[in-house]
C-alpha cells in the first residue's frame, strides 16, 4: 500500500498546556457512540472547550488567533487513559497533523503513528519557549522535521525525539503496517500450528 | 540466565521483524466489544478482507448497554445502532458473540476469564486499555486501537515494540480492611500515572501468591492507570484451579498438557528484570483518590494535599487544577467529604467476590438518605451467582439498586451517569474529569468496601471504622 511519507509537518501551532491530559478529555466517551470516525473533529476537547449549553469556554482551541493550527503542543503523559483511537482520530479531524509534548502515553502514541500523526517528544523548556513565541505571534511558521529530528521556527530550533520505529514507519510511508502483516500470512499460519494454543 | 514470562511469551509469539523494526506478534485471543470494533470491521470491508481466524475472536457488549432497561431496541438510538452493528459484524464474519440473550454477556474483562478463554502463556488483545486484567492468568494482555483491531481481525497479528519488565514485589501482610484495590492504588501513587511507560508490570511476592484470581485481576486491571500497558502475575495452582472445567478450558488429556506448558511459562527464578520495586504490605493503607488522575491518591485518613506541597511548578499547577475541579480544599481531611452517588461495579471490582465481601458487612445497614447507590454485576453470570447467594437482596435491602451487567457508571456511554457536579464514591478505575458522564462530575476511587462505607455514612469514610474492622 503506497502511503505518503511523513517527513515534515509545517504550519502553525497551538499550546494546550497541562500534564496527564487523558483521552476522556480529548474525546469524552459520550461522543464515541458512533460507527464511523467521521465527524469526531468537532468534539475534540469538547468538555473543556464548551459550556453545558454549547457556548464556548475560554480555551486555546476556541481562540480565533490559533484557528487552523495543525501542530499541537502539550505537556507530559499526553493521551493517557483509554485505548480509544477516537482520540487521535478526533485530533486528526480537528486538523492536527503533528503533536509535540514532553511525553506520550504508549497506546495513544501507537494509535497516532498508525494514523500517520507524528508524536514528537521535546524538552519542557523548549515547548514552553515555543509556546511563548506562538502566543506572541500566532501565525509563526513552525516546522517539525522528522528526518532532522528537530523543530524549526524563525531562526531557532530544538531537538525532538521520535522513537526509531515510529520515525522509520512515518518517513518511509509505512506507518500503516497492514500490508506487511498480510504478506507474512504463511509465517503466521506456521506459527499458529507450532503453538496450537487454542484447540 | 533465566527468562521472564514476558520474554518467553514474546519470543514464542514473534512471527517476523517488520521493516520499521517492530515485531509482528501473533495474538492468540482477540476480544472485541461494541465501541471500538465497528470502525475496524468497516476498514476490513473497505479493504475487501475477511477475518483470518474467526474462532479466535470473541465479542460481547458492555460499554453502552443499559443496566436497567435491557430490551432491544434501546431507547438511545445511537446505542441501538452500535449494538446492531456488532450483531451484524459477528454474524457476517463468523465471530463468537456473547450477546444479551446468551446469559454470558458482561464486561469483556470479566467474561474472558469466566469462560476460560483467558489462558496462561497466551497473548491477548482487545480494543480496550483494561485488557491487562487478563494478565492475572499469566497472559500478556494489552489494549489496542481500532486500526490494530483491524490488523488482528485480518491477520491475527499486530505490529508491536517489546516492553521492558518491572517486577513489583509486595510482601508481608495486608492490614484488615485493606484490599487488592488499595494495593494497586498504592502502587500507582508511588510510581505515578506515567511511571510504567514502556514496561510490563510483573506483580509478585507473598501478597500476590496469597491473592485469589479475582484479587489478582483487580491489580492487573489498573496497570494502565500506572502507565504500564500490560501487567501480569505468574500462573500457579490457583490459576489452574480457577480455569479447570470452564467452558473454553482444555479438557481431559489436553488439560494435563496445558497445565505442564503453563507451569513452564512462568518466569524463571533467576530471571533478570529491567527494574524491581519492593513494597511492604503493611505500608498499604485503605487508599482513596482526591484528584483527577489515578496517582492523585492518599490514605483515607490523610489530608488532601495543598498546592504548596507540590515539588515543582507543574505539580503545583496540577494540584490546583485538581482541587478546583474536585471542589476540595487543600489541607482538609478527605474523610467526611459528602458524596452523592455510590457505585460498586466495573471490570476492576464487579466480580462475585467483590459483591460477596461487601454483602458480608452491608447486611442490616442502610444507605444514607441523600445517596444514590447502585451495584452492577460485571457479567450475567456474576448476576445469577450473586442472586443464588441472596447477595442482591442484601444490597437492595440496604438501599442499593441492583442492576443488569455492563460497564454502567464507569464511563459515560450508557444511561448511568453523574449529574452536574455530583461526587461519586466509585469502585471503578478512572477519576478523570468528566469520566462518569457529567463534564463537572467528580469521582473518588476506592475499594468496594470503602464505597459501601461511603454509601452508608453519606460521606468518604474509613470502612474499618464504619464496619468495626480491627485495624
Ligand atoms: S468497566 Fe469501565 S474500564 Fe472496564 S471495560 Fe467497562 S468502561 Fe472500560
Amino acid at each position: 500500500m503506497a502511503l505518503t511519507k511523513v517527513t515534515q509537518i509545517a504550519g502553525t501551532a497551538v499550546h494546550v498546556p497541562g500534564t496527564d491530559i487523558d483521552t476522556d478529555r480529548i474525546i469524552p466517551a459520550r461522543f464515541m457512540k458512533c460507527v464511523t470516525f467521521d465527524g469526531l473533529g468537532e468534539f475534540a476537547f469538547y468538555d473543556v472547550r464548551k459550556n453545558p449549553d454549547g457556548t464556548d469556554k475560554p480555551h486555546p482551541l476556541n481562540d480565533e488567533r490559533f484557528t487552523g493550527a495543525n501542530i499541537l503542543l502539550s505537556g507530559a503523559n499526553f493521551g493517557c487513559g483509554s485505548s480509544r483511537e477516537h482520540a487521535p482520530q478526533a485530533l486528526y479531524r480537528f486538523g492536527f497533523r503533528a503533536i509535540i509534548a514532553e511525553s506520550f502515553a504508549e497506546i495513544f502514541f501507537g494509535n497516532c503513528t498508525t494514523l500517520g500523526i507524528p508524536c514528537a517528544v521535546a524538552a519542557h523548556n523548549d515547548i514552553v519557549a515555543l509556546a511563548k513565541e506562538v502566543e506572541r505571534n500566532p501565525k509563526l511558521e513552525v516546522t517539525v522535521d522528522l528526518l532532522e529530528g528537530k523543530v524549526f521556527f524563525e531562526d531557532q530550533e530544538f531537538a525532538i525525539i521520535v522513537p526509531h520505529t515510529a520515525r522509520e514507519a512515518l518517513t518511509t510511508g509505512q506507518w500503516d503496517p497492514i500490508a506487511e502483516l498480510l504478506e507474512n500470512k504463511d509465517a503466521v499460519d506456521a506459527k499458529i500450528r507450532e503453538l496450537a494454543v487454542v484447540a | 540466565m533465566g527468562k521472564t514470562l514476558f520474554q518467553k511469551v514474546w519470543e514464542s509469539h514473534s512471527v517476523a521483524t517488520l521493516s520499521n523494526g517492530q515485531t509482528q506478534l501473533l495474538i492468540d485471543t482477540h476480544l472485541i466489544h461494541e465501541v471500538t470494533s465497528p470502525q475496524a470491521f468497516g476498514m476490513l470491508r473497505d479493504l475487501g478482507l475477511k477475518v483470518a481466524y474467526p474462532q479466535r475472536t470473541f465479542a460481547t457488549v458492555d460499554h453502552i448497554v443499559p443496566t436497567d432497561q435491557r430490551e432491544e431496541p434501546f431507547s438511545d438510538s445511537l446505542a441501538d445502532a452500535m449494538i446492531k452493528e456488532l450483531n451484524r459484524n459477528a454474524k457476517e464474519f463468523g465471530v463468537t458473540y456473547f450477546d444479551l440473550r446468551s446469559g454470558k454477556q458482561g464486561i469483556v474483562h470479566v467474561v474472558g476469564p469466566e469462560q476460560g478463554i483467558t489462558q496462561p502463556g497466551t497473548t491477548i488483545a482487545c480494543g480496550d486499555s483494561h485488557t491487562a486484567t487478563h494478565g492475572a492468568f499469566g497472559a500478556i494482555a494489552f489494549g489496542i486501537g481500532t486500526t490494530q483491531v483491524r490488523d488482528i481481525l485480518a491477520t491475527q497479528t499486530m505490529a508491536l515494540s517489546p516492553m521492558k519488565v518491572r517486577r513489583i514485589n509486595v510482601d508481608g501482610e495486608l492490614r484488615p480492611g485493606v484490599y487488592s484495590k488499595d494495593v494497586i492504588l498504592h502502587i500507582i501513587r508511588l510510581l505515578g500515572a506515567g511511571g510504567g511507560k514502556g514496561y510490563a508490570y510483573e506483580y509478585g511476592g507473598s501478597i500476590f501468591d496469597g491473592f485469589t484470581m479475582e484479587e489478582r485481576m483487580t491489580v492487573c486491571n489498573m496497570s494502565i492507570e500506572g502507565g504500564a500497558r500490560a501487567g501480569y502475575v505468574n500462573p500457579d495452582e490457583k490459576t489452574f484451579e480457577y480455569l479447570k472445567g470452564r467452558p473454553y478450558s482444555p479438557k481431559g488429556e489436553e488439560w494435563d498438557k496445558a497445565v505442564a506448558a503453563w507451569r513452564a511459562v512462568a518466569s524463571d527464578a533467576d530471571a533478570v528484570y529491567d527494574d524491581v520495586v519492593n513494597i511492604r504490605a503493611e505500608d498499604v493503607p485503605p487508599t482513596v483518590t482526591w484528584g483527577v488522575s489515578p496517582d492523585q491518591a492518599i490514605a483515607v485518613n490523610e489530608q488532601v494535599p495543598t498546592v504548596e506541597s507540590g515539588t515543582s511548578a507543574e505539580q503545583r499547577i496540577s494540584i490546583q487544577e485538581a482541587l478546583e475541579y474536585m471542589k476540595l480544599e487543600g489541607g482538609a481531611p478527605i474523610k467526611g467529604t459528602r458524596i452523592d452517588v455510590a457505585f460498586v461495579g466495573s471490570c476492576t471490582n464487579g466480580r462475585l467476590s467483590d459483591f460477596r465481601e461487601v454483602a458480608r458487612f452491608l447486611k442490616g445497614k442502610k444507605v444514607a438518605g441523600h445517596v444514590k447507590a447502585i451495584a452492577v454485576p460485571g457479567s450475567q453470570i456474576v448476576d445469577v451467582l450473586a442472586r443464588q447467594e441472596g447477595i442482591d437482596q442484601v444490597f437492595t435491602d440496604a438501599g442499593f439498586e441492583w442492576r443488569g451487567a455492563g460497564c454502567s457508571m464507569c464511563l459515560a456511554m450508557n444511561p448511568d451517569k453523574l449529574v452536574g457536579d455530583q461526587l461519586c464514591a466509585s469502585s471503578s478505575n478512572r477519576n478523570f474529569k468528566g469520566r462518569q458522564g457529567s463534564p463537572t462530575g467528580r469521582t473518588i476511587l476506592m475499594s468496594p468496601l470503602m464505597v459501601a462505607a461511603a454509601a452508608v455514612t453519606g460521606e468518604v469514610a474509613d470502612a474499618r471504622e464504619v464496619f468495626a474492622l480491627s485495624a
